[in-house]
């Protein structure tokens, strides 16, 4: 009993170190040095779909890993960047794409931003071109008058 | 026994809250003194109750009390003290008992200081406390009992996550409650004015300096929280837009522009319904922030598995603070007094310009957060939105705010030149124009944006050294008069220079780290060598131990640098048996100007082991920058006018120091 309980610690230990991998690895690295850094550099686009908003290049998945090693087979395979992005979208959706492509779907979400400040500053410039005159300043009431000279002479 | 006391406190503090609710604002309605007057006891009273109520909470996991459900599933015998203490808010139940403690204590310090508010006004605004604290408490008592029993009582628990083992994350929630909550008293203070339909100088005066406070919580709480994801995810990444960061920096936007534009009402009486509005908007998005993460409907690392009744509450509750503020806005905001009116080019001007791209680029957040959720709704699409799109979308929002950011200053109130004002800031135009050329001229591969955020930094730096000097009048009177009217300035003066510096710095850290980090990934085996920036790391291996709750495989590796000593450094890997998962831990040497930032990742089987290299250039001053434009709070709050409670109207035009026309 004893030792299969030191067996599932050991195993559970195995399991543990085995998913330890820390994100992109050197074994993963291509030869060319230009193929190399438009994989790192793609990897940085897309998203490690199990796990919680990491792209493939940050994430010690091994999803992220074999996505890793795909994006460098499509590049060998003389993809173009674009190709190797149509080619992981068909397989798994537009959410592997950390940097949403612009089409109906996303139109509020690519034009809200803009579109709100631009907005928002032009009305707020037109308030502020008509509703600015110089106020001319109210003239001081008796009372006021009669407070402003004690004031002046208690300075003095 | 002492658990059902604390338990016991709690529901006491909710009857309390009932009636700091309710009584005063029926008083404040009937003018009636008496009823009024019970806020300021009932706040206290609450506070009172809650504290107890945490320690004996607290006090459940110092001992391990595994019969309390909550100890029993964050912690174990085996955990380090501190752990076990700041382990008591890692988990939902003890998180809600931080975050009820911080509204009571704010409501029981504006009881304590708030006696020269007017009598109507702190009556309204602790009974609006009391509701919050009512709902919050309910949510508690009903859905996240953290004093719930457990039967058999288990000899040990399972442990905190040990991501939550670390002095960073320890410490990081109380911060970031501090100022998720510390909003609360603004929003407070806002639907008070609107019941008594009056925002002026004096009530801004009281408000600044608890946004201030807040603000200073949420700065320090959002900084330390970036810097913990850099040291621990092992590739040196501070901030990656994950919804959970969104949130926290979300309110954080919105409580700046408050912080600003409540100084506009307090100096010039103006822009008194949009302070109203991003007061509740600010404490609106902090609730977002502490509740519609957790809830889980947000892919999030933070997202405790919760069960729908917890959902449906925060949701009630979340409506009820924000729909209902704005309801209460929209009704009585149009019958508030008009502001004093302002040129576009002012003082006043500058600040609108900054509430509006601080707005705005809260708004792409929220919209960048929220969009995934919204899609799938609509269309059944599931969608990401990462990074990518924060970049091209915020950073063009805010780099015009953080241009603006040096001018502002040194425009006058009302009506302002901006020629003069520019004359003013030669120097520093001179400096931002100078950096970026002497960066190009030493590496001629710089990209163009890098360029552009150095001209920025050098820009905000200089100005608000620019400024200071002609405030004290430096060059132009003997340097002991000028050194002497440096000394002088006001505390609020010295508190902007050093915050928007500390900008000034966060923007030269980002800018540099990004465009300049290296990184080196190789297998190393004992004995081999890897250059990182001039640089050299021997690799002597990894050795295996355990230490109290966790197993660890320690690196060994040298760092030399050509006319340097050498010194050795031990990145390591750390393996928790209860909780059943590991962590990375990082090695960073820094020398404050980069950092040489080291993790070990994994064995390849035949005695090699993956390292990872990465030398961060000037990242430490992200979190410099952040810690200056906290502490530039503090100097500000620490502002005599602030501890004033003289509650005369000062003539609303102050006049500026050192020439301002």
């Amino acid at each position: 009993m004893r030792r299969l309980g030191a067996g599932a610690i050991l195993l559970l230990l195995l399991v543990a170190t085995a998913r330890l991998a820390l994100a992109f690895e050197p074994s993963e690295r291509l030869a060319d040095p230009v193929l190399e850094a438009r994989a790192r550099a793609l990897s940085k686009e897309l998203r490690c779909l199990v796990c919680q908003n990491e792209s493939i290049d940050e994430s010690s998945a091994p999803l992220a890993h074999d996505l890793r090693v795909l994006v460098r087979k499509r590049l060998l395979a003389g993809d173009s960047d674009q190709q190797v992005l149509h080619y992981l979208v068909a397989r798994y959706g537009v959410f592997v794409l950390l940097d949403p492509p612009f089409r109906p779907l996303t139109w509020a979400l690519w034009l809200g931003p803009p579109l709100v400040v631009l907005g928002a500053g032009a009305l707020l410039l037109v308030r502020a071109r008509h509703g600015w005159r110089e106020p001319a300043p109210r003239p001081l009431s008796a009372e006021e008058c009669a407070r402003a000279a004690a004031l002046l002479g208690e300075r003095r | 026994m002492l658990v059902e006391i604390g338990h016991f406190a709690l529901v006491l503090a909710l009857l309390v809250a009932a009636v700091q609710g309710f009584v005063p604002l029926l008083g404040a309605a009937q003018k009636s003194r008496a009823l009024m007057d019970l806020a300021r006891p009932a706040a206290l009273l609450q506070l009172l109750f809650i504290t107890l109520a945490f320690a004996v909470f607290i006090h459940a996991h110092i001992v391990s009390d595994f019969s309390v459900l909550n100890v029993f599933e964050n912690s174990s015998l085996e955990k380090p003290m501190l752990y076990k203490v700041t382990g008591a808010w890692g988990s939902h139940e003890g998180s809600m008992m931080l975050w009820v403690f911080m509204l009571a204590l704010f409501g029981g310090l504006v009881a304590l200081f708030g006696r020269g508010l007017p009598a109507s006004l702190k009556a309204r605004t602790l009974a609006i406390q009391g509701l919050l604290g009512f709902g919050t408490l309910l949510f508690i008592l009903f859905t996240s009992n953290p004093f719930a029993r457990l039967y058999p009582v288990p000899s040990d628990g399972r442990d905190l996550n040990p991501l939550l083992q670390d002095p960073g994350l320890a410490f990081h929630p109380p911060f970031l409650y501090f100022g998720y909550v510390g909003f609360s008293i603004c929003y407070a203070f806002a639907i008070a004015a609107l019941i008594e339909g009056r925002v002026d100088a004096v009530w801004a005066r009281w408000v600044r300096p608890w946004a201030l406070t807040a603000w200073c919580g949420l700065t320090v709480g959002v900084a330390m929280g970036s810097w913990w994801a850099y040291y621990v995810l092992g590739w040196g990444g501070w901030w990656a837009w994950d919804p959970v960061e969104n949130a926290s920096f979300m309110p954080w936007l919105l409580g700046t522009a408050l912080l600003h534009s409540a100084a506009v009402v307090e100096k010039r009486e103006a822009l008194q319904r949009w302070t109203l509005l991003l007061a509740i908007m600010t404490f609106g998005m902090s609730l977002v922030g502490t509740f519609l993460v957790r809830s889980g409907v947000l892919t999030s690392v933070h997202s405790f598995a919760l069960d729908p009744t917890r959902g449906v509450f925060i949701l009630v509750l979340i409506g009820v603070v924000i729909g209902g503020g704005l309801v209460l806005y929209a009704w009585r905001a149009p019958g508030l007094a008009a502001g004093n009116p302002f040129a576009p080019v002012s003082r006043e001007g500058a600040l609108v310009f900054n509430n509006l791209l601080l707005a705005g680029g809260m708004a792409t957040v929220f919209l960048g957060t929220f969009y995934p959720l919204f899609a799938e709704v609509w269309s059944g699409v599931k969608l990401s939105v990462g990074p990518p799109y924060f970049d091209t979308t915020f950073v063009p929002i805010v780099v015009p705010a953080l241009a603006a950011m040096t001018i502002g200053p040194v425009l006058a109130w009302r009506r302002a030149s901006l020629a003069t004002a520019m004359r003013r800031l030669v120097p520093a135009l001179i400096a931002a124009l100078a950096t970026p050329v002497l960066v190009f001229l030493s590496d001629r591969s710089a990209p163009l944006a890098a360029l552009g955020g150095i001209a920025l930094a050098a820009w905000a730096m200089a100005g608000v050294l620019t400024d200071l000097a002609d405030r004290a009048q430096i060059g132009k009177l003997p340097i002991l008069v000028a050194l002497r009217r440096l000394r002088g300035l006001p505390r609020g003066t010295w508190g902007y220079a050093i915050a928007h510096f500390g900008v000034g710095m966060l923007i030269a850290g980002v800018t540099v780290s990004t465009a300049w980090r290296s990184e080196r990934i190789e297998t190393l085996h004992p004995g081999d060598t890897m250059a990182i920036a001039g640089r050299e790391l021997r690799f002597g291996g990894v050795a295996e131990g355990s230490a109290a709750n966790y197993r660890f495989e320690r690196a060994d590796i040298v760092v030399s640098k050509p006319g340097g000593a050498a010194f050795a450094v031990h990145p390591e890997r750390r393996y928790y048996p209860v909780a059943g998962s590991s962590t990375t831990n990082t090695s960073i040497t820094t020398n404050g100007f980069g950092d040489l930032y080291l993790a070990l990742g994994d064995p390849d089987g035949k005695g090699g082991w993956v390292v990872r290299a990465y030398y961060n250039p000037l990242v430490p001053w992200i979190w410099f920058g952040a810690g200056l434009a906290a502490l530039g709070g503090l100097v500000s709050l620490s502002d005599r006018r602030g501890r004033v409670r003289a509650l005369r109207t000062v003539p609303a035009a102050a006049p500026r120091p050192a020439g301002s026309d």
